[in-house]
């Protein structure tokens, strides 16, 4: 499987790290919303298709990715800078 | 119905094996039944035939998308255990373990479950203190174990490197001389047989599609071959649970699918007469019958409904065998393969009535569903015909991710792929 790394260009998977589900919504540090941290921290879409995930290149430039792929095919269809990481509330 | 016997075989031996007949039989799907069972694996058949032997309830359909057995009843390397450091697993495994050990008289089909021990190897001090202390947990709920010198080891698995200049040296191990290993395939077909001769009807190539409702109610399915109805539908779907899910509409679980990849060398002359794990990675091995090692590791790492591996984790679990077995570095390997895990939060599975009215879940196996064929049948079957677990399967709710009452037996928190 190859990932292609925005700033690095195509790399082997080896060089990369799997961070996990990328629709993940985490709460604000000082929620109180059980129900919601119970989501984040549990709940999954897993797919069997295309599936939103985080990955980091920690064998090159070390950026955190936002990579659609194929969990059937294990096709990428897409890869950008994650930027902030796992998804967050906007903050006002 | 195929009986075996001695009179049997040879019966059949003298007549060239022309008169066998087949061991289940392969029926239409009536309009309704009392069950409904998705999933024709080891789980699924095992739950259809306790269902039938322990509670009388006979009018149960097994529905298997493809045929039965080809899924991860299939794929595994075997192994059956009940080493657990938690009395919630430990009580449910040995529960297993007891029904392993009468199963091949029970289903008058041998399962060939051999007990040849299985061996946790220790690297450090602290490992050895670890499993010390899983061994005394094992014991204190009645389960066997000892804790073996590198000296006992020697002398149990010749072949292994104990030297002290072995990448990582062996200081111990923590051994259940009554685990094994049991022939995969004979479990489904055992179970089938068993099943489909109390009047479970086992229905192949059948896909469900959907879930026929009533309000919230679940009333039968959907299937390639017709609706079916019934009074309760239980799922033991293991990798493809996030997909039957979300036919009822239910989105979101707290489950990841991994592809898991095993692997069997060319056949070799006994050298491996247990099933030996490796401390400092993901590896165990043990010797089939023909003579192949049978062996894996660690989960292929990221999300996946493929059946089929990647070559990195080929590279790990060689290089990992090699590092406790220099001797095999010539070895070829046959084959290789994958199936697809469902992992839960906490590594440990669910058996469970629910989450909808008319539902039944039996799912969250992670890579540890075989040992677990036996009782876990048992358990949803019990919960299934009482709509209450038993005692045994009371702590596996899917509910107790969100109540605080996890079973992380490994302690490793809510990341699926590192249980």
């Amino acid at each position: 499987m190859l990932i292609t790394c925005p700033y690095c260009g195509p790399r082997d998977v080896i060089e990369f790290t799997y961070q996990g589900d990328g629709n993940r919504e985490r709460p604000q540090p000082a929620s109180q919303d059980l129900d919601a941290w119970n989501a984040y921290v549990y709940d999954r879409l897993n797919p069997a298709g295309d599936h939103n995930e985080i990955w980091q290149h920690s064998g090159g430039c070390r950026a955190h990715l936002r990579v659609v792929r194929n969990t059937l095919t294990h096709e990428i269809l897409s890869t950008a800078f994650a930027r902030g990481g796992h998804k967050t509330e906007s903050r006002s | 119905m195929a009986e075996y016997s001695a009179l049997s075989l040879l019966k059949n031996a003298l007549n060239g094996n022309q008169d066998w007949k087949p061991a289940w039989r392969k029926p239409d799907p009536k309009a309704s039944y009392d069950v409904i069972v998705i999933g024709g694996g080891g789980h699924g058949l095992s739950t259809a035939y306790y269902l039938a032997k322990e509670h009388g309830i006979t009018n149960v359909a097994v529905l298997e998308k493809g045929w039965l057995g080809s899924g991860n009843v299939g794929r595994n390397t075997t192994a059956v255990r009940s080493n657990y450091l938690l009395p919630q697993n430990t009580r449910f495994y040995e529960h297993s373990m007891k029904l392993w050990e009468n199963l091949s008289h029970d289903l008058n089909y041998n399962v060939m479950f051999s007990q040849r021990g299985c061996l946790n190897l220790a690297h450090t001090p602290a490992q050895l203190d670890d499993y010390a202390r899983r061994g005394n947990a094992m014991r204190h709920l009645g389960v066997d174990a000892e804790l073996l010198s590198v000296d006992q080891i020697k002398r149990l698995v010749p072949a292994l490197d104990v030297s002290g200049s072995a990448r990582f040296p062996v200081l111990g191990g923590l051994m259940q001389p009554r685990a094994g290993t049991a022939r995969h395939d004979a479990v489904a077909w055992g179970y089938a047989r068993g099943a489909d001769r109390r009047g479970v009807d086992i229905i192949e190539n059948c896909e469900v599609t959907g879930f026929l409702r009533d309000g919230d109610r679940v009333i039968g399915v959907t299937t390639t071959r017709g609706d079916i109805r019934a009074k309760k539908v239980a799922l033991a779907v293991a990798g493809s649970t996030g997909r039957v899910m979300q036919l009822a509409g239910i989105s979101h679980m707290p489950i990841e699918s991994y592809v898991l990849q095993a692997f069997v060398s060319e056949s070799i002359k006994p050298i491996i007469d247990t099933v030996l794990t490796f401390g400092m990675g993901h590896f165990y091995i043990s010797q089939s019958d023909k003579g192949g090692l049978v062996y894996g590791g660690d989960l292929d790492g990221y999300n996946s409904y493929a059946q089929r591996g990647s070559l990195p984790i080929v590279d790990e679990v060689m290089s990992e065998m090699l590092a406790l077995f220099p001797g095999l570095a010539r070895l070829r390997m046959l084959r290789s393969w994958g199936g697809v895990c469902d992992m839960t939060m906490d590594g440990s599975p669910i058996i469970t009535t629910g989450p909808l009215p008319g539902m039944y879940l039996n799912c969250g196996w992670c890579y540890g569903g075989f040992k677990a064929t036996p009782a876990s049948g048992w358990c949803f079957a019990w919960t299934i015909a009482k709509d209450e677990p038993h005692e045994f399967n009371a702590p596996f709710t899917l509910d107790r991710f969100y109540r605080g009452l996890i079973i992380d037996d490994k302690g490793q928190g809510a990341t699926p792929r590192l249980h």
